[in-house]
């Protein structure tokens, strides 16, 4: 796989392979260098802040993508069900999910709630705590609602480090998480307005480490990168500007979003790992924590398809984020078998089409190691653009 | 309330099904019991015809409001743990899109109108309600059984149901009507108990929802009004425990999956009303009278199973029949309690009418607790209905409903030692149901069954 064609960039060089290194090795030298546990998160959003504020590491857990053979999740888990639930659940089974100490999942959808049951009676050692996230945005008691259970969860967590957080310890840890945001949404909008500088499957690499690393170790590499990229004397290619959405909760493999690029597409706007970048802006840090959390949810986040937000429909954010990146199409990258992104398809193609912008849909398993077709698809679709 | 003999040919409004076709000879080769040569009967009581024939009134009236003939409001809402005793404290009429597709389904009438939602770019693997409910929208609303009338008010209750967001959400968007979503926050305490903060919680939304259906229908709330709905839910949740109560007999003298779907169309559609608090006196009275004579569903109640899961409502007599001629009768369903759990002792409160609304929409349904409190549930059905067996059926639309039911089957085999069968068809999409091969697997399953009760007959010097 070819992530650039000039200069790499170190911290990308370094973290290629770790980021899909089921072993979590960097997971499992944090723990040793300061003697404190790790928290799993499951996608989408997850308040990591407070799981970082009670001492312990939070991490992004993505599935297994192909690096495993399902064993014993096929038997608990239907055929019908996404691959990210049953291979998150495999790796329980093989144990590779030894370096967490609790896990959090969120009210996302039908499988993930699920599962959370099904990882509580299975390991019952490594504690399985629900987050509740709000649905009704215009309720004038959501933003106070939200807060209590953030509260709750720092409790539960507290449980887990021997340390519930004060207000103080939240507060640093928006402070540090504000900060590697912010250099995410940098790396974004470079990405967005010179393409060429900085591919998504560096892009992808370096948020990536920042879902399994300390948020005051990756945002001075992410600022790092983000100066190396943005000097690049890059010569921009003959190829589509597109937005992709629909791989908000499972990860498509870095292969094919490679694969994407290489077929023609400069990728201007993303939801790969969206849950870790969500905040449009910084949270507030000059009042009651909590509730300067849940008020971001609520008032200061992008778009999701977990996220049910009757005051603006997602299909209208997604016309505006073409709209914004002058993209010359959008691509559907969906995972199989998820039902959220699939029932957004639906809407997306309904108004992309009212707006005329060409689309295409594509379907992809974590677990997928040939892309052949994709590209083909993609290619294909890229060559209608430019050519008829 | 059945005849003896066979299967029913109803769906939840009485709508007569199509007698099944002859099995396929894998299946026959294992003729289970005499019920085999049994004759197709029909399934007609008073409870029945009493249910038809309040559906047809209630579907009558939804007719007369889509096509302008009752000034009535209406809202859309969905059956888990819903707070339909304020839509009907303010006369609007509730309209359930999940009973309205499911019964196209009985008809056999779905798949069009899911592949008219395929064709807008809605998935294969997509909830089938919600297909055919977008289908219907696009087919004018037109239904077998009366008009649907478009929604004045989506109101979502999110109670457990992820993909209940994603419909309403849908259906604000193609049809333009307003929709709020209520957020019913998810059991997540071990004793599931809701807390105080996640009642105050939903009795906040509530309050707002009261000034949401005051600007709908231009009156304002008779609190007397909402007690005496409340009352009337109460009254209804008593009788409806009292006949849950009544498979604990043997024989049990209904089916509680397949004959709970009759009475389960009135609590739902028309709880909050005098008709229903009339209907299940009547259920309550016939249903005594059936286990007074010991009279059951079957002519002999061989196998108590508790079922878990949607029924496949394209298929349902045909999908009965493969228990009926096992002589297995359900004692308990989990399906039954979508819409509310009753038999546990829950009651709505006149004199605390939001709080119990509250309550019942946060923990008194199946829907909005965790997936062990499932298994709980399923097993106090076990052990006080003393089932034999489990059958969980395992449905590709609803995952709520089937994500993780190997492992349901794996705690019940293994760690609980009940015989469990999981089979998997679909509750809206035809296309998903294999005949043969649910067959096969049912039949296998009572053939284990009845070699295990004879082996342990003969273990124990009896006879089976």
């Amino acid at each position: 796989m070819t992530l650039t064609t000039f200069a790499p960039l170190p911290v990308v060089e370094e973290y290629r392979e770790i980021v899909e290194d089921r072993g979590y090795p960097t997971v499992r030298e944090w723990k040793r260098r300061t003697g404190r546990a790790a928290v799993g998160s499951f996608p989408v959003y997850s308040p990591v802040e407070i799981t970082h504020a009670a001492g312990m590491l939070p991490v992004g857990l993505f599935g297994a993508g192909n690096q495993i053979e399902m064993a014993h999740a096929d038997s608990r888990f239907q055929s019908f069900i996404c691959s990210i639930v049953k291979s998150t659940l495999e790796l329980a089974f093989v144990d590779k999910l030894a370096p967490f100490d609790a896990l959090l999942f969120h009210s996302i959808c039908d499988p993930a709630r699920n599962l959370a049951s099904v990882m509580a009676r299975n390991f019952p050692e490594r504690r399985a705590i629900y987050v509740h996230l709000p649905q009704n945005m215009a309720s004038s008691g959501a933003a106070e609602y939200y807060a209590y259970e953030l509260r709750r969860v720092a409790a539960e967590l507290g449980a887990v480090s021997g340390r519930v957080p004060s207000d103080e310890d939240v507060l640093e840890s928006i402070v540090a998480f504000n900060a590697m945001r912010s250099r995410l949404r940098d790396l974004y909008a470079l990405r967005a307005e010179r393409p060429a500088n900085l591919s998504t499957a560096e892009l992808y690499t370096l948020a990536r480490m920042a879902t399994f690393t300390d948020p005051l170790e990756s945002e001075p590499l992410l600022a790092d990168s983000l100066r190396s990229a943005t000097t690049r004397d890059a010569r921009p290619k003959d190829r589509i500007r597109v937005v992709v959405v629909g791989s908000f909760c499972e990860q498509p493999p870095l292969e094919l979003i490679a694969g994407i690029e290489e077929s023609g597409c400069y990728i201007l706007d993303d939801d790969f790992l969206l849950g870790w970048r969500l905040f449009r802006t910084d949270v507030p840090v000059d009042g009651d924590p909590y509730l300067a959390l849940a008020r971001a949810y609520l008032d200061g986040s992008l778009h999701a398809s977990t996220k049910h937000d009757l005051r603006v429909p997602r299909a209208a954010g997604l016309v505006a984020s073409a709209r914004a990146n002058r993209a010359d199409a959008v691509i559907f990258l969906g995972a199989k078998f998820c039902e959220p992104g699939l029932f957004d398809y639906a809407l997306y193609r309904r108004a992309l089409e009212q707006e005329g912008i060409p689309h295409l849909f594509l379907e992809f398993e974590e677990k997928m190691w040939m892309y052949d077709r994709i590209r083909t698809e993609v290619e294909t679709f890229v060559e209608s653009m430019l050519f008829v | 309330m059945t005849e003896h003999h066979g299967a029913p040919d109803h769906d939840m409004t009485g709508h007569h099904e199509a007698p099944p076709r002859e099995s396929p000879p894998a299946a026959a080769r294992r003729a289970p019991v005499e019920t085999a040569k049994a004759e197709p009967v029909h399934y007609q009581g008073r409870v029945h015809e009493l249910q038809k024939e309040l559906m047809n009134a209630y579907y009558a009236e939804l007719t007369d409001i889509a096509k302008g003939r009752s000034p009535k409001k209406n809202a859309h809402l969905l059956i888990a743990g819903n707070p339909v005793e304020l839509v009907r404290a303010f006369d609007m009429v509730p309209v359930f899109p999940e009973v309205n597709v499911l019964q196209i389904a009985a008809r056999k009438a779905s798949l069009p109108l899911i592949q008219k939602a395929e064709e807008l770019g809605y998935a294969v693997d997509n909830c089938a309600y919600v297909k055919a409910d977008v289908g219907l929208y696009l087919s004018g609303y037109e239904a077998p059984y009366g008009t649907v009338p478009k929604a004045d008010l989506l109101l979502c209750n999110y109670v457990g149901c992820n993909v209940y967001l994603n419909w309403f959400e849908h259906l604000a968007e193609l049809t333009g009507a307003p929709a709020v979503n209520i957020d019913i926050p998810f059991i997540r305490s071990a004793d599931g108990e809701p807390s105080p903060q996640d009642i105050a919680y939903v009795v906040k939304q509530l309050e707002e929802l009261i000034g949401l259906l005051e600007r709908t229908t231009g009156t304002t709330l008779d609190w007397k009004k909402l007690q005496r709905t409340v009352e009337l839910s109460a009254y209804v949740g008593e009788m409806w425990a009292e006949i849950k109560a009544l498979t604990q007999l043997r024989p049990a003298p209904y089916d509680a999956y397949f004959d709970s779907v009759t009475m389960m169309a009135v609590l739902y559609c028309l709880r909050g009303t005098e008709e229903a608090a009339r209907f299940f006196e009547t259920a309550v009275a016939d249903l005594k009278e059936r286990a007074a004579l010991g009279k059951g569903p079957l002519p002999e109640e061989r196998f108590r199973v508790v079922i878990e899961g949607p029924p496949p409502w394209p298929f349902l007599r045909v999908f009965r029949d493969m228990f009926t001629r096992w002589g297995a009768v359900a004692v308990a369903s989990t399906y039954s309690t979508v819409g509310g759990i009753w038999e546990f002792g829950f009651r709505h409160d006149p004199q605390r009418p939001l709080e119990s609304i509250a309550r019942h929409m946060l923990a008194q349904n199946l829907c909005n607790r965790t997936f062990l409190q499932r298994y709980d549930q399923m097993a106090r059905y076990v052990d006080e209905w003393k089932a034999d067996a489990i059958v969980i059926h395992s449905v590709k639309s609803c995952r709520l409903f089937s994500a993780g039911q190997g492992d349901m089957r794996e705690y019940f085999a293994r760690e609980r030692e009940v015989p469990t069968l999981l089979i998997e068809s679909d509750l809206e999409d035809p296309r998903y149901f294999s005949q043969a091969q649910l067959r096969n697997r049912i039949d296998a399953f009572f053939e284990a069954l009845t070699q295990r009760r004879i082996t342990a007959a003969a273990a124990a010097g009896g006879v089976a």
